[in-house]
């Protein structure tokens, strides 16, 4: 019976150890998102329609939906619906791919189950983390996304950000820096050097910082919202399933018992 | 009702059929933890078959629509999202009931004589088992999905001479495409399963030809009758003994089942890979193309095996004769006793290296050659990376495990196996 626990306990904790290996030099940022706050799953939603939904798609994404998040029909015909008319539509664009990769150079991709891709922190360290870079083709470049084709579409939110670089003599002494920092970093190779990059505000945007994160906050938590809308019911459903196979399991066991009291 | 079953029973040998097969099949008392794992490998077969006809109902074979239905059920099908979580974890608990039953089988020698054929129709629903799970990851037709899949068809394309050629028959294309998505399906939903049900009808009526093994390898057909039931002494009847404590197994197995399908559908990456939530894109290749855990093990292996005369079909060919070799087990194991409890030290020592050397090769099959970083530039490794160095050591050891058998098994100091079972 060691034997049996022992290798249970092997499988199980390296069923369960990360997946993935970081294949990203970036630390990101915790998203302090809350997926059971309506409120601010409708915020995001609204942002959502209003900043992304021009060149991004959610075409997995009806808007009828959305009564997931306490609105109606009508709240939602009224102020979310700008590129539809049909409730039971899927939030489309007007923007072609073929557009979006002549006009971006990349064609911006369909946001419907991004977070499942990328993951909430990375999403929201990656709307904090745009700064001004006069070499890029956008004039913008990406802590967590280097030369992203995207160009910071919230910096009159935001403020602009510019990057802030400091050199190390070497990989582990960077890396060192990088984890007292405690924000979003990243790490980067500088010939014989490694470079440690920040962001820092250059100039101040309509929103303060608290307001921009809390901006972001919504609209990430909303994205991952989108990536699976099923989500909240899925974690109640189950609890309800885990308590009925519980009482079964009691059930079921007593009255293995009581047939097999009769076995010498 | 009698009077119907006597009325079935003159045309169909229905209570008979019952009576052999499970109504009156006489087990050993017995049976620990490791005995439920076949009723619940049957078990997750009905749920795949179930949850896959259903998915089967709304899922589109096309390459333009494939990704798109799979979000369909996801969103739009009523209960798609739990039919489809069930599939996917269904999957995953597949491997993981099969290879804990795969393990019982060598701990107590379950294989030995007289069932052989047991065994081998295990082996070969093992087999079927890969494919299917194979076939069916390319279904939601993302990133890993593809990629997954041109990987693995390309394995055949390194045999010589036919290769090239092979692969392209395989896929029905130059490329994997909408062709080959088409018959994957038709292998996932059709031609395996039909398979693998023919083959596990064979491995239960040869399973209950014999008689089941047990936990102290005590052959209770040999035993003399208990004169109060007509029984062997340590023989129960299954029915109902053992479908009621098979039940209270297929609970539990449930609450864990359902505690990732409701909780942890994605198993932090390990059932549903995040890059699969990506289309598949022929022009875009993924940084790391990872199988799902179960099939790491090999990966590992092939990884590891180096490239020799300007091929790299020897991976392959490791590969394939680590899957295979688990069929020559009888032949191999010339042990005075079947189960572990009445074995010496030197096969418990080799069946733990070779768990040992499984799991640690499932893992380095997940993560990168570069994991573990590299060697200095001592002798005689010179840089190498460290993980694909242990990957070759428990490589070898996962083969010595089977090609040295037949000599520890015989020099093993074993203990007297008893007459009788251990029941407490």
């Amino acid at each position: 019976m060691s034997y049996a626990i022992a290798l249970l306990l092997a499988l199980v904790t390296s069923i369960s150890t990360s997946a993935f290996a970081a294949d990203e030099n970036a630390q990101l940022l915790n998203a302090p998102v809350n997926r059971l706050d309506n409120e601010s799953l409708q915020r995001g939603a609204r942002d959502f329609v209003n900043y992304c939904l021009t060149c991004h798609s959610a075409k997995y994404m009806r808007y009828n939906r959305l009564t997931d998040l306490g609105l109606t029909d009508k709240q939602i015909t009224d102020n979310l619906m700008f590129a539809s008319s049909k409730i039971g539509d899927t939030m489309t664009v007007a923007m072609t791919p073929e557009n979006g990769k002549a006009w971006f150079g990349n064609a911006p991709p369909d946001l419907s189950v991004e977070a499942r891709i990328r993951g909430r922190d990375w999403l929201y360290s990656y709307l904090m983390g745009f700064y001004r870079d006069e070499k890029a083709p956008s004039g913008w470049n990406n802590l967590v996304f280097p030369n992203v084709a995207m160009p910071n579409v919230l910096w009159q939110l935001s403020g602009v950000n510019k990057l802030v670089k400091t050199d190390y003599e070497d990989h582990e002494r960077a890396q060192a820096a990088a984890i007292a920092v405690k924000g979003l970093v990243a790490l980067e190779p500088d010939g014989e050097k490694y470079s440690v990059l920040q962001v820092e505000p250059d100039q101040r945007g309509t929103m303060t910082r608290a307001e921009y994160e809390a901006f972001v906050t919504d609209l990430v938590n909303y994205l991952d919202y989108m990536g699976e809308p099923i989500r909240n019911t899925r974690i109640h459903l189950g609890l309800l399933v885990l308590l009925f196979l519980g009482v079964l399991f009691v059930f079921a066991y007593a009255l293995k018992r009581d047939y097999w009291k009769e076995l010498h | 009702m009698s009077k119907v079953l006597t009325w079935i029973d003159e045309r169909f040998p229905l209570t008979s059929l019952w009576n052999s097969q499970w109504g009156k099949y006489v087990a050993p008392k017995n049976f620990n933890f490791w005995y439920y794992f076949g009723s619940l490998a049957a078990f997750v077969l009905v749920l795949q078959i179930l949850t896959g006809i259903w998915l089967t109902m709304n899922y589109k074979p096309d390459a333009t629509k494939a990704f798109e239905s799979i979000e369909y059920i996801m969103r739009d099908v009523p209960w798609g999202w739990l039919i489809r979580y069930m599939h996917s974890t269904g999957a995953s608990m597949f491997f993981v009931v099969v290879y804990l039953h795969m393990f019982r089988g060598l701990m107590y020698g379950s294989y030995r004589k007289p069932r052989e054929l047991t065994w081998l129709f295990g082996c070969l629903i093992y087999l079927s088992l890969m494919a299917e799970a194979f076939f069916g990851y390319l279904l939601p037709w993302g990133q890993m999905s593809f990629w997954g899949a041109q990987v693995i068809v390309n394995l055949f394309s390194t045999i010589p001479v036919i290769g090239d050629g092979l692969s392209v028959w395989i896929r029905g294309d130059y490329t994997i495409s909408d062709v080959t998505l088409n018959r994957f399906f038709a292998f996932h939903v059709a031609a395996l399963p039909l398979l693998l049900l023919a083959l596990v009808g064979a491995h239960l009526m040869a399973l209950h030809e014999t008689g089941s093994n047990n936990p102290d390898g005590v052959e209770i057909k040999k035993q003399p009758k208990d004169p109060r039931t007509g029984l062997p002494l340590d023989g129960i009847y299954s029915h109902p003994y053992y479908t009621i404590k098979d039940l209270v197994g297929v609970i539990v197995f449930l609450a864990a089942f359902s505690a990732i399908v409701f909780f942890l559908p994605e198993m932090g990456g390990y059932f549903l890979e995040s890059n699969n939530f990506i289309p598949a894109d022929a022009l875009k290749t993924p940084p790391e193309i990872a199988p799902v855990w179960y099939f790491t093990p090999y990966y590992a292996m092939l990884r590891a095996v180096p490239s020799f005369l300007e091929t790299q079909v020897w991976g392959v060919i490791v590969m394939a004769c680590a899957v295979l070799i688990f069929f020559a087990l009888p032949w191999l194991d010339h042990g005075a006793v079947k189960s572990i409890r009445y074995r010496g030290r030197l096969y418990k020592s080799w069946l733990a290296a070779f768990v040992i050397s499984f799991l640690i090769l499932g893992y380095l099959g997940t993560v990168p050659v570069t994991v573990w970083g590299q060697f200095g530039n001592a002798f005689p490794f010179y840089g190498a990376d460290k993980a694909t160095v242990i990957a070759r050591v428990l490589t070898i050891v996962y083969f010595l495990f089977f090609v040295l058998m037949p000599w520890y098994t015989v020099r093993d100091k074993t203990k007297p196996q008893p007459d009788r079972v251990r029941w407490k």
